[in-house]
């Protein structure tokens, strides 16, 4: 019988309203989503100028991570050995629409390489691991929804085969300024909230 | 703990449709890549490495398809359908499916393309191979940049060992397509001639497409010739940049060394090395820097990007599966392109297509984002 793992803390980012362990940190009326990220950002005080030349799915996923991770007092002084699983359904669509609107007129053709970039849905995980100097386990996976079990069973993986000590993981999905989502969640050998499938699902719904 | 061995599997690409025909045309020299000038395909004239479209359609035609499948879709149907036949194992509810890719169906974005956008989710395209063999299983899609497809095969082995199937098929698999094309080409990072990786001389990468296909099992039952077990795996981010590799190749570096660890080998024991090698002059670079400071600076290594350009999200199970022919034909496959070393750190490049004992090898891949896996197999056979 392999060992159990916990949940230690967890971060929503929908609908407006940003969120650390079921607590509303930020919430506004924008209409949008690029607002909405750059005000709630603003309102945790980060200062990390990288953040304005990220796409929207590395916007949400890397608020989401810097406010699990700064709750938990990881800074970049010490090496932490966190993994990231993220997963999500529309992968890197929204910005991929983006390059493929400069390719599509070829006498108004203009790609570029600062938007191609993020055409790849794990360049949001080189964000946060970049900030926190993470030089971890890494792995980006695209399901239809969200996939709670998956999520379970690979973090125990990483955990039991001590290819890391705690495991960020969850949904991050950029669909559009109205539709998105961050469920992220760390997962480590202390914590309160059993790391199952149920209690997964539970949290994602909160 | 049962092994876990990377088994039965295929190559769809511009240089054949089987693994044998393929690496035949490597050990003959030959290189699929060509110059491309064909409008309908890319602006500017590139260089390439493209699977035959009428061979395509033909080999696929034989699987009597019923609906209509997008051009990545039938290379990875045509690809998985010889590996589950050759496997002969039954689709249960103990076998898994893992699917690979940078970017799937985005031709779909194309104004000429017959398919809807929505083709271009990647779980539709996950949806599309799984219904079309019924795998009992949902697939697991895995889009990591450039490590995607070795890294299936190192989730494909977690997964078993942790009990949750007994065996994976993985179909990993990019096209090229005018979105690659036009994006690598901003970064000025296209070559208009061969790729040269690890040369003094080298002029940039090229961009191919290929469809690979393998088993992976825990079942001595099922062991093709070419089987090799997995000894070890680890992957590491760089955590320096998202679209330049490490300096100091350390992403790298770690990867290897807890694949290392886990396989309770010495780098000395090493027989040889499939590097990624996409000739940029940062990759190779990053490579040879992590390469010595893991002691392996004199072990036999090559690129196949000489041969298949970079296929992106396929490469690192293409060229997997190249290196478990290396151990079975104990050959050493000369790395294509190659002639003075310019990076600034020793590497033992191979020059010459050769035979030589091999017992054990080390894959590698990088990619944007910083993700960086590494991977040792072992002949089973």
């Amino acid at each position: 019988m392999s060992q159990s793992y916990k949940i230690k803390s967890f971060c929503h980012i929908e609908d407006n309203k940003l969120s650390l362990n079921g607590q509303v940190l930020y919430a506004d009326g924008s209409d949008t989503f690029t607002e909405f990220i750059k005000a709630a950002y603003k309102s945790e005080n980060t200062k990390y100028s990288k953040f304005f030349k990220m796409d929207s799915l590395s916007k949400l996923a890397f608020l989401a991570a810097d406010v699990l991770l700064k709750n938990e007092n990881y800074t970049t002084d010490e090496e932490q050995d966190i993994a990231i699983v993220f997963s999500n359904k529309s992968s890197s669509l929204n910005t991929d629409k983006k390059h493929q609107s400069t390719i599509e007129d070829e006498s108004n053709y203009f790609p570029s390489p600062a938007v191609f970039v993020y055409t790849l849905p794990n360049i949001c995980i080189g964000e946060i691991s970049i900030k926190y100097k993470l030089n971890s386990e890494n792995s980006f996976f695209i399901f239809d929804r969200f996939n709670a079990l998956h999520l379970k069973t690979y973090s125990d993986i990483l955990l039991s085969k001590n290819k890391a000590k705690e495991v960020l993981c969850g949904w991050v999905d950029f669909e559009d300024e109205k539709d998105y989502k961050a469920f992220l969640y760390l997962v480590s050998s202390e914590g309160d909230i059993d790391n199952n499938e149920h209690k997964i699902n539970k949290l994602y719904n909160i | 703990m049962s092994k876990v061995h990377v088994s039965y599997n295929n190559i769809v690409s511009a240089l054949g449709f089987s693994t044998d025909e393929v690496v035949k045309n490597i050990a003959a020299g030959q290189s699929g890549l060509k110059v491309i000038d064909d409008k309908k395909i890319f602006q500017a004239p590139f260089c390439g490495a493209l699977v035959d479209t009428e061979k395509l359609q033909m080999a696929f035609d034989e699987l009597s398809p019923i609906y209509q499948y997008t051009r990545l879709e039938q290379m990875m149907i045509t690809s998985l359908s010889d590996v589950i036949k050759a496997s002969g194992i039954k689709l249960n509810d103990r076998v898994g499916l893992i699917i690979s890719s940078t970017k799937g169906n985005i031709d779909v974005f194309e104004k000429n393309n017959y398919f809807d956008n929505h083709r271009a989710y990647l779980s539709k395209l996950g949806n599309q191979i799984n219904a079309f063999f019924n795998f009992k299983n949902e697939a697991i899609v895995v889009s990591n940049a450039c490590v995607s497809g070795i890294l299936a095969v190192s989730i494909a082995k977690r997964y078993i060992e942790h009990g949750v199937y007994d065996h994976v098929f993985i179909t990993s698999g990019d096209i090229v397509s005018k979105f690659t094309l036009s994006g690598f080409h901003s970064f000025q990072a296209l070559s208009k001639a061969p790729c040269k990786p690890y040369d003094a001389n080298r002029i940039g990468i090229n961009i191919g497409e290929v469809a690979a296909s393998a088993l992976v099992t825990n079942s001595e039952a099922h062991l093709s010739e070419d089987a090799v077990t997995i000894l070890g795996d680890g992957s590491s981010n760089d955590a320096n940049h998202i679209s330049g590799p490490s300096r100091t190749g350390e992403g790298l570096y770690r990867s290897m060394k807890s694949a290392f660890k886990e396989a309770g080998i010495s780098s000395s024991e090493i027989d040889y090395i499939s590097a990624h090698g996409t000739a940029t002059l940062f990759n190779d670079e990053m490579e040879a820097i992590a390469f010595n400071r893991m002691g392996l600076s004199t072990v036999p290594l090559n690129s196949l990007k000489g041969y298949f350009g970079h296929t992106l999200g396929a490469s690192g199970l293409l060229e997997t599966i190249v290196g478990m022919q290396s151990l079975k034909n104990q050959t050493v496959y000369k790395s294509a392109g190659f002639e003075t070393l310019g990076v600034t750190q020793p590497l033992n490049i191979i020059e010459k297509t050769e035979e030589k004992p091999l017992q054990i090898f080390l894959k590698t891949a990088s990619g944007f984002g910083g993700c960086n896996t590494a991977v040792i197999f072992k002949k089973s056979k």
